[in-house]
Parts: C-alpha cells; sequence; structure tokens
C-alpha cells in the first residue's frame, strides 16, 4: 500500500502542499497548490472553478464511520456485517470504484474473487461502449502531453471540455506552447462538433453544428472522404444536417495537419448507436494515419475511472462488467453490467464504493436495490448509502489518504493528502472486509 | 534462533555456473538462501526433501518478455475473444482466478511462470511515465522475482545529450532515468525510429545512419552512446538492444551494423531471429536466413550476447514499443490495431497476429528461430525467449527444449512446413543437439550472468534459494512443462504441477550514482515539456513493496 500520509502541523499553522493532484475530473491536474489550515483548504492555487470547490468545500463528514441499518455502530461490528453479507449471497454484486484510489480498487477485486461475485465499474455507464469499440477496432491514441507538444489541429466531438474539464485547453489541448508548436493558441486550430452551441464551441475556429443523433453518419462521411469516395450532397445534408462541403473543407484540414487529434465524449459514447459510433470514430482516426499522424481519445470524466479500468483489466483480464460465478472471470457487457444484474433482479447483495446508483439508475434497477442487502462506501451521505444495510464513511482520496489514481491518458499519478480525516479510507475498510471474507470462505493466500 | 535447514537429497544436479553437470549432490537451504551444510552436528533440518533420480536445477529465468506495464494491459483489454476459448483459471484456497489468451491476467502470470520452473521474469519495455503502473502490475504478478528495463532509444533528452556530444550529461540522464523509474537496464527499441514516426505519416528511420530529424542525431550515435553510458556507469546489464527494421527482409545488414556500432562495449541484441532476414523489397520470393553471418558475428565478438525470440505456429499478440512496426503489421495482418505515443520517451503497437506453419514466411521464421540457438557456439551467449508474446507463449519454452535436444523431433517439425524453407535457410543440415547443462545455461546460468545477477542462476552457497526439480523424461517437452517441485527463496510454492503456496517475489531495480549537479539540466527540460509535474514523476519506495538493490558491476 502507498501509505503517502498528509505532513503533521499544529494547531492552527498553515501548511503548503505542492504539487498535489486533483481528482475531481480526468484531466487529474497534478500540479495543485493547496494551503490547509487544520481540516480545512484555504486555498488552491492553479485549480480550475470545479477543482477549487472540489478542495475548498472539503470538510469531516461529522458523522459515524459506520451505520448498521441506520444505527450507529463500531467498524469491527460493520466490517463482520459486511463480510457475512457478501459471503452469503448467491449473486453478490461489487459497484463503483471510480472514486477511488487502485490500491482500494485492487483489494475490491481480490474481495469479488473470493465470493464468486461480479465487479463493474461506472465505466459501464458512462465510456463503456468505447471499451467495447475499442475491442473492435484498438484504438490510435497518445498520451497528452503529445497532444500539447505536436497537436496542430484539435478537434473535439460530443465533448464539451470547457464546462466538463475546465482546464483540458490551457494544461493540454489548445494553449500550451509545446514543443513543435512554439506559439500555443496560434499554431493550432480548434474544430467542435456537437449538436448544440456549447461553451467549448465557443472557443472554436471552426464549429460543426450536427443534427442530432447523426454522429455516425458524420463520422462515415468523413471516413468516405477520407478515401476520396463520391458522395450525393443531398444525402450527406438530409442524413447530417451540414453542408458536404464542410466536411469536405474539414477533411482537407485533417489531411493537412500535421498531428490530429480527436477527442470524443458523452455526446458520442451515450447517444444512439453508442459503441457504433466510437467504433466510426476511432476507424476514422486510423484511416488518417495513412495520410498523416492522428489520434483519438476519450475525455473521461469521473477522477480514476482509468485507473479502475486498469487494475480490473490486469486483475481479469477484462476491464468491467466482470462475474466470477463459475470461480473464474467472464465478461459480458449487457449481462454482468451493474444497471442489468439489478433491472433483471439477479443481483442478491451488493456492494457500492464511491458511486450513487440509488440517484441515478433506472426506477427497475433502484427498486431492486432497495430490496437487497447493501454496503455502501462513501464519503458522504447519499440516497445510496441511506438505503444501505451497512453504510461506511470513509476518508477523501487526494485529499485525505493517498494512493495512486490513473489520468484519462493511462498516466498513473501520485496523490498527496492534505490532512488527515476521522473516517478509515475505503483502502482501509475494503481491507478489513477482504480478511473477513477470507476467513469465512477458508482462503489462506 | 538457530537457523532452520530444508535439505534436498539425492539430486542430480545441473549447476552450470558452479561447473557442475549431472552429479549426485545435497543442497542446503536456509532463510530463502542457498548455504553451505552446517558444521554443527544438532542443525536443525526441518524438511527434507528426497530427489533421488530427479534433476535439480537453479530456477528458470526469462530476460526478455511483456507481462507488465501500460501495453501488456492494453493488449489484455483488447483482445476477450481470445479468453474466452482460452483456458481457464479458477481461484483456490490459496490462489486468485485469472485469464490466459496470449497476454495472462497478472496472478496467472505469476502462477503459470512459476508452474513452469521459472522464478524470474524481466518486463522488456516500459515507459518512463509507465513505470508507476508496471510496479502496480508487479505487485500482483506473485510467485516472481521481477524487474523491467525503460525505454530510453527515443527519448529526448537522450537524443539531445548525443546530438550535443555531452556524454556526462547522458550518463547522469540515465542513471537518473533508472533511479527515479526503479528500472533495472537501459533498452533502445527502434532507436531514433519512433521519434520519425512520431512525426511523419508511416514514419521511421531506415538504417543505422539515417537521421532523426529536428534531432539531427542516428541510430548509429545513438546507440554507441548509451552503449558508452550503461558501460561507464557499470550497470548490471548492458545496453539492450531491440534493432531497428524489425521483420523487414533485408534487415539482417541493419543488424549486423547495429553489432559493430557497440564499438566493443557490451551490448544484448534481443529476439535477434525477428532481425535475421535476408532479401528485399518486401518480395516474398527472397525471403531467407542469414543467421550464418550474424552468428558468425557474435561467436567472434565476446562482447556481444543475445536472445533469440523465437516464434511457434498459433495465434498470439504482438506488442512493442516500435510504434512504426506496429502500424506495418496491422496492415500485414489486417486486424484491430492499437498505437500509443508517449510524450517525450517512446511508442507502442499491439495487433493480434498469427504463425501459420504452412507460409514461407513464417516457417522460415521459426527455422531462423532455431538456427540462433545451434549456431551460436556458446551457450553462455544466446538465450532462450519467445519474446513473450510476440513469437508465442513463454508456455511454449518445454517444446522448444524438445526441438534444441531432440534433432529428429526437429526435423519430423520441418518436414511438416513449407518445402521451400529448407532452401532458404541451413536448419535441415545442423545437426546439434543441446544437453542438459547447456538448456540450464541458457534458461537460467546465462541470463543471470548476461543480466548481472550474482545471486540468481546458480545453486553455490549465497544464491537465492530458487530451485525447479524435474522428472527426467525420454521426451524432454514432457520433463520440462511438469516439474516435480519448484522451491521459491527457499519455499516449495509447486508440487507435481499444483500451487501449494505463494509469495510475493522481489522487484530488482539499479540506483546508479551519478552528478547531482546536472539535475537541474533535467529538471529544466523536463518541466517544459512534460504534462506531469517533475515531483509526481519518481516512483517512490513505496511501490517496491519486496525489493532488492542489485550492486554496480566492476
Ligand atoms: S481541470 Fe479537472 S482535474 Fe484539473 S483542477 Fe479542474 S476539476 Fe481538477
Ligand atoms: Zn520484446
Amino acid at each position: 500500500m502507498i501509505t503517502a500520509a498528509p505532513p503533521s502541523a499544529a494547531p492552527g499553522e498553515l501548511k503548503v502542499i505542492e504539487d498535489a493532484v486533483c481528482t475531481f475530473c480526468g484531466c487529474v491536474c497534478d500540479d495543485i497548490e493547496l494551503t490547509v489550515q487544520d481540516s480545512h483548504i484555504i486555498e488552491a492555487k492553479r485549480a480550475c472553478v470545479l477543482g477549487k470547490a472540489w478542495f475548498l468545500n472539503h470538510s469531516i463528514e461529522d458523522r459515524p464511520s459506520c451505520l448498521i441499518e441506520g444505527k450507529p455502530a463500531s467498524l469491527e461490528e460493520g466490517y463482520d456485517r459486511a463480510a457475512r453479507i457478501l459471503v452469503e449471497g448467491k449473486y453478490p454484486i461489487i459497484y463503483g470504484l471510480s472514486d477511488s484510489p487502485c490500491e482500494a480498487q485492487r483489494v475490491a477485486c481480490s474481495i469479488v474473487d473470493w465470493i464468486d461475485g461480479t465487479i463493474d465499474t461506472t465505466t459501464s455507464v458512462c465510456h463503456g461502449p468505447s471499451g467495447m469499440a475499442f475491442q473492435g477496432v484498438g484504438e490510435v491514441t497518445c498520451s497528452l502531453g503529445e497532444v500539447a507538444n505536436r497537436g496542430d489541429l484539435i478537434m473535439f466531438w460530443g465533448s464539451n471540455p470547457a464546462e466538463s474539464h475546465p482546464r483540458h485547453f490551457s494544461k493540454y489541448s489548445l494553449m500550451p506552447k509545446g514543443m513543435f508548436l512554439p506559439n500555443g493558441r496560434k499554431d493550432r486550430t480548434c474544430v467542435v462538433v456537437d449538436v448544440r452551441k456549447t461553451k467549448s464551441a465557443k472557443a472554436a475556429d471552426i464549429f460543426i453544428p450536427i443534427k442530432p443523433r447523426a454522429d455516425f453518419e458524420a463520422l462515415w462521411t468523413l471516413r468516405a472522404l477520407a478515401k476520396d469516395v463520391e458522395l450525393d450532397p443531398e444525402q450527406v445534408l438530409r442524413d447530417t444536417g451540414v453542408e458536404l462541403s464542410v466536411w469536405q473543407n474539414l477533411m482537407e484540414r485533417m489531411k493537412a495537419a500535421k498531428f490530429g487529434v480527436i477527442f470524443f465524449g458523452m455526446g458520442l459514447t451515450m447517444t444512439r448507436g453508442k459503441h457504433a459510433n466510437t467504433e466510426a470514430l476511432l476507424a476514422l482516426t486510423r484511416d488518417m494515419n495513412a495520410y498523416t499522424r492522428f489520434v483519438a481519445k476519450p475525455n473521461r470524466g469521473h477522477g480514476n475511472v482509468t485507473g479502475a479500468d486498469n487494475v480490473v483489466a490486469w486483475r481479469t483480464g477484462y476491464s468491467f462488467g466482470v462475474n466470477h460465478n463459475r470461480g473464474y472471470p467472464r465478461f459480458n457487457p449487457g449481462e454482468y453490467t451493474t444497471s442489468d444484474t439489478l433491472a433483471n433482479g439477479e443481483a442478491d447483495c451488493a456492494m457500492t464504493i464511491a458511486c450513487d446508483p440509488m440517484a441515478n439508475f433506472s426506477q427497475p434497477a433502484r427498486e431492486h436495490l432497495a430490496r437487497i442487502p447493501l454496503i455502501a462506501l462513501d464519503t458522504k451521505e447519499t440516497p445510496t448509502s441511506r438505503a444501505a444495510t451497512v453504510a461506511f464513511t470513509v476518508a477523501t482520496y487526494g485529499i485525505n489518504t493517498g494512493g495512486t489514481v490513473y489520468r484519462m491518458d493511462d498516466v498513473p499519478l501520485p496523490l498527496r493528502p492534505a490532512f488527515e480525516s476521522p473516517h478509515p479510507s475505503d483502502f482501509e475498510v475494503l481491507t478489513q472486509i477482504e480478511q473477513r471474507v477470507k476467513t469465512l470462505v477458508g482462503v489462506t493466500c | 534462533m538457530p537457523l532452520e535447514y530444508t535439505k534436498i537429497v539425492g539430486g542430480t544436479v545441473y549447476d552450470p555456473a558452479n561447473g557442475i553437470d549431472g552429479l549426485i549432490r545435497d543442497l542446503w537451504i536456509a532463510d530463502g538462501k542457498i548455504v553451505e551444510p552446517p558444521t554443527d552436528a544438532d542443525a536443525v533440518v526441518s524438511k527434507t526433501i528426497d530427489a533421488s533420480g530427479l534433476v535439480v536445477m537453479p530456477g528458470g529465468i526469462d530476460m526478455h518478455c511483456h507481462i507488465a506495464g501500460p501495453k501488456v494491459n492494453v493488449a489484455r483489454k483488447m483482445r476477450p475473444e481470445e479468453k474466452r476459448k482460452g483456458e481457464k483459471l479458477h481461484r483456490t484456497k490459496v490462489t486468485h482466478s485469472g485469464t490466459m489468451g496470449s497476454v495472462p491476467s497478472t496472478f496467472a502470470t505469476g502462477y503459470k511462470y512459476i508452474g513452469l520452473g521459472y522464478t524470474t521474469a524481466f518486463d522488456a519495455a516500459i515507459p518512463p511515465l509507465g513505470a508507476r503502473h508496471a510496479h502496480e502490475e508487479f505487485d500482483d504478478t506473485p510467485c516472481l522475482d521481477k524487474g523491467f528495463y525503460v525505454l530510453m532509444g527515443n527519448n529526448h533528452y537522450v537524443m539531445q545529450s548525443i546530438q550535443r556530444k555531452e556524454p556526462e550529461r547522458l550518463k547522469a540522464f540515465v542513471a537518473w532515468l533508472l533511479s527515479s523509474t526503479k528500472g533495472f537496464a537501459a533498452k533502445l527499441v527502434n532507436p531514433g525510429g519512433v521519434e520519425v514516426w512520431k512525426s511523419h505519416q508511416a514514419g521511421n528511420v531506415s538504417g543505422l545512419d539515417s537521421k532523426v530529424d529536428h534531432f539531427e542525431v542516428t541510430p548509429r550515435e545513438i546507440i554507441r552512446g548509451m552503449a558508452q553510458a550503461v558501460d561507464e556507469l557499470r550497470l548490471p546489464h548492458s545496453v539492450h538492444i531491440h534493432c531497428n527494421n524489425l521483420g523487414m527482409p533485408g534487415n539482417w545488414a541493419t543488424t549486423l551494423e547495429t553489432m559493430k556500432a557497440f564499438e566493443g562495449h557490451r551490448g544484448h541484441i534481443t529476439h535477434a531471429q525477428f532481425h535475421s532476414y535476408g532479401g528485399g523489397d518486401a518480395d516474398e520470393n527472397t525471403f531467407n536466413s542469414k543467421v550464418a553471418p550474424l552468428a558468425d558475428y557474435i561467436n567472434s565478438h565476446s562482447n556481444l550476447t543475445i536472445d533469440v525470440g523465437q516464434v511457434l505456429f498459433g495465434e498470439t499478440t504482438s506488442m512493442t514499443g516500435d510504434g512504426p512496426l506496429g502500424y506495418y503489421l496491422s496492415k500485414v495482418y489486417g486486424g484491430k490495431w492499437f498505437s500509443s505515443d508517449t510524450e517525450m520517451e517512446s511508442g507502442c503497437g499491439i495487433t493480434p497476429i498469427k504463425y501459420k506453419n504452412k507460409s514461407l514466411v513464417h516457417g522460415l521464421q521459426w527455422a531462423i528461430g532455431l538456427e540462433w540457438y545451434l549456431m551460436v557456439n556458446d551457450p553462455w551467449r544466446v538465450v532462450m525467449s519467445t519474446d513473450h508474446p510476440n513469437g508465442g507463449s513463454f508456455l511454449a519454452y518445454p517444446q522448444i527444449i524438445r526441438l534444441l535436444m531432440d534433432r529428429t523431433y526437429r526435423q519430423d517439425i520441418l518436414k511438416t512446413c513449407h518445402p521451400m524453407i529448407r532452401e532458404r535457410c541451413s536448419l535441415g543440415d545442423l545437426t546439434r543437439e543441446y544437453t542438459l547443462n547447456e538448456i540450464a545455461i541458457i534458461t537460467r546460468a546465462g541470463p543471470a550472468r548476461i543480466l548481472g545477477l550474482k545471486h540468481k542462476g546458480h545453486l553455490g552457497p549465497g544464491a537465492d534459494a530458487d530451485i525447479t526439480i524435474y522428472t527426467p523424461h525420454e521426451n524432454k517437452e514432457v520433463m520440462f512443462e511438469l516439474p516435480r517441485m519448484v522451491i521459491k527463496s527457499g519455499r516449495v510454492l509447486v508440487d507435481q504441477g499444483e500451487i501449494r503456496d505463494t509469495l510475493t517475489g522481489k522487484t530488482l531495480h539499479v540506483a546508479p550514482g551519478y552528478d547531482q549537479d546536472m539535475e537541474q539540466g533535467i529538471q529544466d527540460w523536463f518541466e517544459k515539456y512534460y504534462s506531469i509535474r517533475w515531483r509526481n514523476y519518481p516512483v517512490s519506495a513505496d511501490y517496491l513493496h519486496e525489493s532488492e538493490l542489485v550492486p554496480m558491476g566492476l
């Protein structure tokens, strides 16, 4: 375990944490300077509005570390009860993980292995379709520093980083003066493709408003143009809501670029066509490498969802929606993904880690979750933790506890916690539960 | 507390590093190490293993495989289809579950290696920016001691230092980078070529003297400069190089030039098989073996060593730090393709591939690998590898052993391949057969020596008690695929194919000294171009869990 502990300080004394990591969005900025006084962060230099809110509004939750059926209980009782629930279940599921450090994610994977359970991450409700598209065609991509140093044509497709990833432009994609782009923004062209004029579209040199749910047709139009296939202008306009000449002009720019980049978001992955859309975009990127260098990148959300994908993949071979009912990992999105195991009434107990399905899953899924024994780990009270049989209040990763997180381009970073929490970390809670589970099922390694 | 001893008695021992070639010897183990027999009469022997009639060797060492880190994990994610048909690893009371296919999950990797009698493995290509990831996976890869090689052949600072003719700066950088990543050795992958790929459509270098634009250096200069830096730092392992032009017909000339470019410095040419092709212009009609002239050069230059990168027939996944190669292979095979460029450092290419025994090219690749084992005279300078999973899985090692020890079997397989192969290489005429002692050299004693690991690859006092016991069998594939017993750090982990016990294993790494005054220059460069902060780059000791700092050589 990575044990980076917050530095100690006398009461009232100010301490400064340099190069702290913000886990609020997939940018995972690692240049934040935190000023801490007692149990408060009073300044978060270089953080964006979202990051500032994340750091500055953080206070220690004044609630018990453990509640059983809504009543305060000791942690020991909570660990015992949680382990029993998981071991007694016939179809236990573990879900969430994208706001935990890798060290905790790894323990969750061990637990699910010992109980022959099903593990799934929030990837299944955001970029899961990208994962499946990737299994179909692969991906041509790069680390974010490559974009900063080389990217001269930057496209955003169904992604609005100005609001979802506020420092994306300044740190990685548009503003940096890179090795081969000494004038920064002036050396880059920015294109936004979206169904509405987002805040990001306003920052673009070219905005292409497409018809809602026409991403697939638009991407195939570009694929055809890349290969010089003749297209019917009327049909293109009808299918995409955009004139053929606009697409032709874009394709000329794409071919003329030295290093093109397409960032895509949930506007592409969660709209009609889902993984077919992403597959088309990844295929277009690949096609473009016959003319120049071109890469694609999903603009992922939650802080460590990329870490969750990686951990689940190295542990099981698959990155989300993994079932161990037969004693070994099997993968089937649409069957072993949490919204399905709940909505189909298959799961008979659940453990959620840093996520809130009671607030954002479908009604049948929520109704089923309310009926089965539930263990919830969260930093604060949520609809899910209120519905839990055993609810643990845990310390916040990156603020109170250390560990490893992965940026959306798979670059791993170490957390630098600011101050102690009276609550245990999710790593600690999961480790305690795992020990008990192992004893109950007779595992000795 | 008095030491407790484990004793292995009556085994036929092959310990080539100590000149023991099939002699009956007892081994004493205490505290995870091999020790001298105790002198006092009442020493406590807590366990005696009767090895009479069995063969005892040091644990196997895989010095070149791809088992952890960013690209290996991408390959896992990319290939669910082969796991579905692959072997299933059920969890047990002492082991995790896992998946196989060409890229096993982490736990499965550890269990399969130890089950095969291998106790140490090195991942051959980690981008420094992904070092932390590799260490995390290592912690989930049990039963093995492990380490990794750090990609440096297209690193901007390396190329810049060479361009500016600043060898001291280069040396400091190599030392700093190895220490920061907790890596083990310096790896060059298509030196210069990956940088060209990053900035040009289908870009690459064409040979040792083509210039890398912007940096104005050549592959030859990178190789020469790095070899000198690594020797002057006295790193335990030499520069480990994946030459330019991998897989291309006619690339043997590049490989020969690479060998010369070392100019007497130590060098290890990895997966030599992929770099020994005659012919040209991608014309299958001219493709042939050029092992003979290359092996001649190796035989007469003691500064050089190789591992083979044997190809085996079947499906696998190609994964490489060689971005342009990935692009080339994806066009040849037409399947899915992954490519990722890492800022300032490296590239990566992944694509599914299939070697068919009826294909002339694939059959020749198979034969060329075997020629390498048979044509390098000194077994201490040739190492068994499949470049797992590129040429095939490490699980094929027993089959390779049989091919080397049994020329009738070898000839029988050759007969099933494309008939033209006999004309394009000399495998059909090679009658050499490996002895057990020579197998022990190319799978453990040799790699330990080449890696500079003094406590590995032998069974003398002071060695790590990593021991494999085999039941002799006429069919050497049978003998080597199911060891009778595997002992790691003095503990019996495997008994007749069954995992009884597990441990995490140590991470082997180096921390060469360097001129601290050079660090400011590195930091200035780093802060200008990297997308993460200088202080967040080095991997802290927390990530090492169990580890061993390997000292510099003499
Ligand atoms: S961009 Fe994202 S990671 Fe960076 S400070 Fe803002 S919320 Fe945090
Ligand atoms: Zn390799």
